[in-house]
């Protein structure tokens, strides 16, 4: 998007040129055909960003119709500015998650800290006090030379805006590949809570009330944000710079007890926040899902610099900014509450009948736009799309036999994917409003967030394994979600929901939309066995550089609820004498796993099938098991299988595992495989004998694998390798790389 | 026992602080806002709580420190009512000047956030007296500029007259002699990084914090 010269700034005019920098040449016919007449600066700019892929979905929409949206749990699903679920006790969670993968990718800090913000006004903006941040980040190489800036600049960015506001960020999960080279990926999620009776939403409801704007001055940041983010990187991208918007998580925090302060009173009809595309989007928004139409004064915009044109008011993406449609009447009520909080606040137009976007400045109508065209009637592409290709079975005995099976685990413990991120998160303030129970620190396979004042808890999880989405997408798609359930399930949660972050490359090209496609319907189908519906979410698509592709990464954040924070457990409370249960069954499947990238060095062997109906059964017993006190510590198996499960339960209960095994699968694939739908539980003697029972009596399989005890994980009596060196090489990795790394930039 | 906790703009341990004293005291405080020009008469306790106050964008706890309610503050330490001040509200003790020295930028120069192991140096001041013989806590600390800096005099001086109450196990920040927390020379004044309000709680961060307030409750009755 080049700049538009201050001259044509003003011209009431535009040529086709100027158009087509905004829109194509079929969505410019559809403009002209819509309006009868050729559009002006700002109503052009306007149809820019609202058409773009970032806030129309254009590419995706026909293919999110396919996920499963409702439930008996479910209050709102996807529509409004975050999914809300009913937790019991006239009590809902809000939560969403959302990309800020190209800004943060031309400046790290602020596109993290400005992510965040923008994730935690989607939740507040529905009434819900924030209660906890996660987020999932993939890098490139470990060795690309702008990996380690990027990493230090996402996390202080992160952390920068998380810790000030005050909302504690209890996890999350961090990948590092190659094909994130030039495309890094910073998925936020926010997760808050409200009286399931007091939910505010954005739709319009009656013509004539007033509208307010709330919160930071408008400035010339972030223009055509949006826009950056529904292009390719190519030559130059380091030039966008401008069109990062700037966070301020001060301004943040105020805005949050000024408007929660207010939403007390008996004065909001209706609220949106000021997010991608800024003032464009939430005016068009409240106004067209409630069938009005809206007219604003510009001339009352709180605004940071002088001159500003209308065309940049309404592009500027300045952060910290709401809508708000207030009762008439009660706008003083507004007012004392803002400016107690040293706020903007300004009453800047009114709902109205006629279905329009009006917009005045200086006194001149500058825009005059039919709502429709611009929200509900935006294009919708069904874009061509093929499959990708399947990829072969991984037979164990074509593979070379490790000689010694310890050495193997303390290799694959040690790399970028299994290591520890004790490096990003630690950095993170976890702690803060005093309701966590489980965050990154702690053996968990989901963080813990008590409802505050309650003993329930939130349970929380982000998932996705960009290698089998990779391999097979529509499997992939499956296993992200069914991961996040498993991760729920295992510290003792009732999975209810979750969001999305569907992030891919150009969906202009078949293959990539094949991939996109594929997720999608992988998604849809997990949701729909495991009753997991879909309530909020997000597409970033165009993360690609010069044609290269990001893998696809359809990342998964899962919510559940424990009901007795008594009953919930972790992998971190073994004992020695425990007896180690696997629950599921072992193929062996090696394709796509961590063993093939970092022992045989291969992309290669098709991605683990998940038995939804397998997955379903092996977790309701798991969690029976938990509910009934009889598994002391719960892991589920993913990313190393079995045996880097086992190292993650030894490590953090300081005791060792004897595995003993016999069998047909080749010991290394017992120990590596990453099939699908597994736990490992340790129990007491006792209690492992009634958990067989029980396990017989579900038909669920559950075998008795090991013993706790000692101070080495071994198998069959051999391979033994030391805990300390198993610690040391998880735990080292990650400093390893950024020791030396200058420090990132400190926010101005 | 009658308590208050002064809220400034981007306080964000305020709730905590509040949740802490009521678990423990039985008594919920008084939530002050800072733009007052006066506490409630007859406190026996004034928490001043953690946070960003003014987004930490000056030197932390600099504006705060200039807030209305300071003047009251310092009348109120003058007055021998106990009064702690944790992370922020440390910072902003220093600035008020009812502490000495400065907390700069941690040495490694992260935010660093961890249950970190807290040695309680001394058992004689009204804040520690609840801890007796033990020696090594768990408290988490969350902070970006918690590396405790004053001159040799000074530190010798606090070293020297029992002011030094909580020292590192592990130095996290680079704190002068790994120090933690200190007190004002009456004893009625506590700055410390670490948060004893986030250590009330068996199902979150333990509970080492509790003597902290259990000591000054019982102080003041």
């Amino acid at each position: 998007m080049s700049q538009i010269a201050p001259e044509e700034r003003d011209a009431d005019g535009i040529t086709e040129e100027i158009a087509l920098e905004h829109v194509t040449s079929d969505e410019y016919e559809i403009i002209l055909k819509e309006l009868g007449r050729a559009p002006n600066l700002v109503e052009l700019g306007i149809f820019s960003v609202m058409w773009s892929e970032h806030c129309s979905y254009k590419s995706s929409r026909l293919h999110l119709a396919k996920f499963p949206t409702s439930g008996d749990k479910v209050i709102y699903g996807p529509g409004e500015n975050a999914g809300v679920v009913d937790i019991g006790d006239g009590q809902a969670a809000i939560f969403k998650m959302e990309s800020h993968n190209h800004p943060s990718f031309i400046e790290p800090y602020q596109g993290a800290a400005t992510g965040v913000g923008g994730i935690l006004r989607d939740v507040f903006t529905m009434g819900a006090r924030p209660v906890a941040l996660m987020n999932a980040l993939r890098f490139g190489d470990p060795k690309h030379p702008k990996t380690r800036q990027l990493v230090a600049g996402v996390t202080a960015g992160i952390g920068g805006y998380g810790n000030c506001v005050g909302v504690p960020t209890v996890g999350g999960e961090t990948n590092f590949d190659k094909g994130y080279n030039e495309n890094i990926l910073v998925n936020a999620m926010a997760v808050g809570l409200a009286d399931a009776d007091k939910i505010f939403t954005a739709a319009a409801r009656e013509p004539g009330f007033p509208v307010l704007y709330v919160g930071a001055k408008t400035g010339r940041d972030g223009i055509h944000g949006a826009t950056m983010a529904s292009a390719e990187f190519g030559e130059g991208s380091e030039e966008k710079r401008p069109t990062v918007q700037v966070g301020d998580p001060f301004t943040e925090k105020k805005l949050i007890e000024a408007c929660l302060e207010l939403m007390a009173e008996d004065a909001i009809s209706s609220i949106q926040d000021m997010g991608a595309a800024g003032l464009t989007s939430s005016s068009v928004e409240m106004a067209s899902s409630g069938g009005l139409g809206i007219e604003l004064d510009l001339d009352h915009v709180p605004q940071r610099e002088e001159a500003m044109t209308a065309y940049e008011m309404m592009l500027s993406e300045s952060q910290e900014r709401m809508l708000m449609i207030v009762k008439p009447g009660r706008e003083h009520v507004a007012e004392r509450i803002f400016k107690k909080w040293d706020l903007d606040v300004a009453t800047i137009g009114k709902t109205a009948e006629h279905g329009r976007l009006v917009l005045r400045h200086k006194g001149e109508v500058v825009c005059d736009l039919p709502l429709d065209p611009i929200g509900e009637n935006a294009p919708k592409y069904d874009r061509p799309h093929f499959p990708a290709e399947a990829r072969a079975q991984i037979d164990p005995s074509d593979l070379h036999q490790p000689e010694h099976l310890g050495e193997t685990l303390l290799q694959l413990m040690a790399t970028p994917d299994m290591a520890s991120k004790r490096w990003i998160w630690s950095q993170y303030d976890r702690h803060v409003m005093a309701d966590t129970a489980a965050s990154s620190e702690d053996p968990a396979d989901a963080a813990i967030v008590r409802v505050h004042g309650t003993n329930k808890a939130l349970a929380i999880t982000t998932d996705c394994t960009p290698r089998y989405c990779f391999a097979d997408p529509y499997e992939g798609g499956k296993q992200a979600v069914a991961e996040a359930w498993r991760n729920l399930t295992a510290v003792g949660a009732d999975p209810i929901a979750i969001t999305d972050c569907l992030n891919f490359g150009n969906p202009e090209r078949p293959e990539i939309m094949g991939q996109f496609v594929g997720c999608v319907e992988g998604m849809a189908e997990a949701c729909k066995v495991l009753s997991f519906p879909v309530v909020s979410g997000n597409v970033s698509l165009y993360n690609e550089t010069d044609g290269r592709a990001i893998p696809p990464t359809p990342a998964v954040g899962g919510l559940g609820l424990i009901p007795d924070m008594d009953k919930r457990v972790g992998f971190g409370c073994m004992e020695d004498g425990d007896v180690i249960l696997l629950v599921g069954e072992t193929k062996g499947e090696l394709g796509a796993s961590l063993y093939m990238r970092h022992i045989e060095g291969k992309e290669s062997g098709n991605a683990p099938r998940v038995d939804l109906a397998a997955e379903k059964r092996h977790g309701d017993y798991v969690r029976g098991e938990i509910r009934a006190g009889r598994a002391k510590a719960v892991h589920d198996l993913s990313d190393g299988g079995l045996a880097c499960a086992a190292a993650d339960m030894a490590i953090a209960s300081g005791t060792g595992i004897k595995l003993a095994y016999q069998g047909n699968v080749p010991h290394f694939a017992w120990m590596f495989g990453e099939d699908q739908g597994r736990y490992l539980i340790a129990a007491s003697a006792e209690n492992a004998e009634a958990m067989l029972a029980d396990a017989k009596a579900q038909s669920v399989p559950v075998s008795v694998i090991g013993l706790a005890g000692g101070r080495f994980i071994s198998i069959n009596g051999g391979h033994a390798v030391d805990l300390i060196a198993l610690k040391q090489a998880y735990e080292n990795w990650l400093p390893d790389l950024m020791g030396a790394e200058p420090e990132a930039r400190a926010a101005e | 026992m009658k308590s208050a906790v002064i809220v400034y703009p981007g306080s964000n341990c305020d709730r905590d602080a509040a949740v802490a004293i009521e678990r423990v005291t039985g008594h919920a405080p008084t939530m002050v806002w800072h733009g007052e020009s006066s506490l409630p008469e007859g406190l026996d306790f004034i928490m001043v709580p953690g946070g960003f106050s003014y987004g930490d964008y000056l030197r932390c706890g600099a504006i705060a420190a200039r807030s209305p309610i300071t003047a009251d503050l310092i009348k109120q330490a003058e007055a021998g009512v106990p009064i702690l001040g944790v992370c922020n509200g440390f910072q902003i003790l220093i600035e008020a000047g009812l502490l000495p020295g400065a907390l700069m930028r941690n040495e490694g120069l992260h935010f660093v956030c961890e249950r970190a192991p807290l040695l309680v140096e001394t058992s004689q001041t009204r804040f520690t007296s609840g801890y007796g013989d033990t020696k090594e806590l768990t408290i988490p600390i969350a902070h970006h500029d918690g590396n405790y800096f004053a001159d040799t005099e000074t530190l010798d001086r606090l070293e020297g007259e029992g002011q030094v109450a909580f020292r590192y196990g592990n130095n996290p920040n680079g704190s002068a002699r790994d120090i933690a927390g200190i007190t004002n020379a009456n004893g009625n004044v506590l700055g410390m990084m670490p948060h004893p309000e986030r250590a009330v709680d068996a199902k979150h961060g333990g509970t080492d914090g509790v003597k902290l307030f259990e000591s000054v409750m019982g102080s003041v009755q």
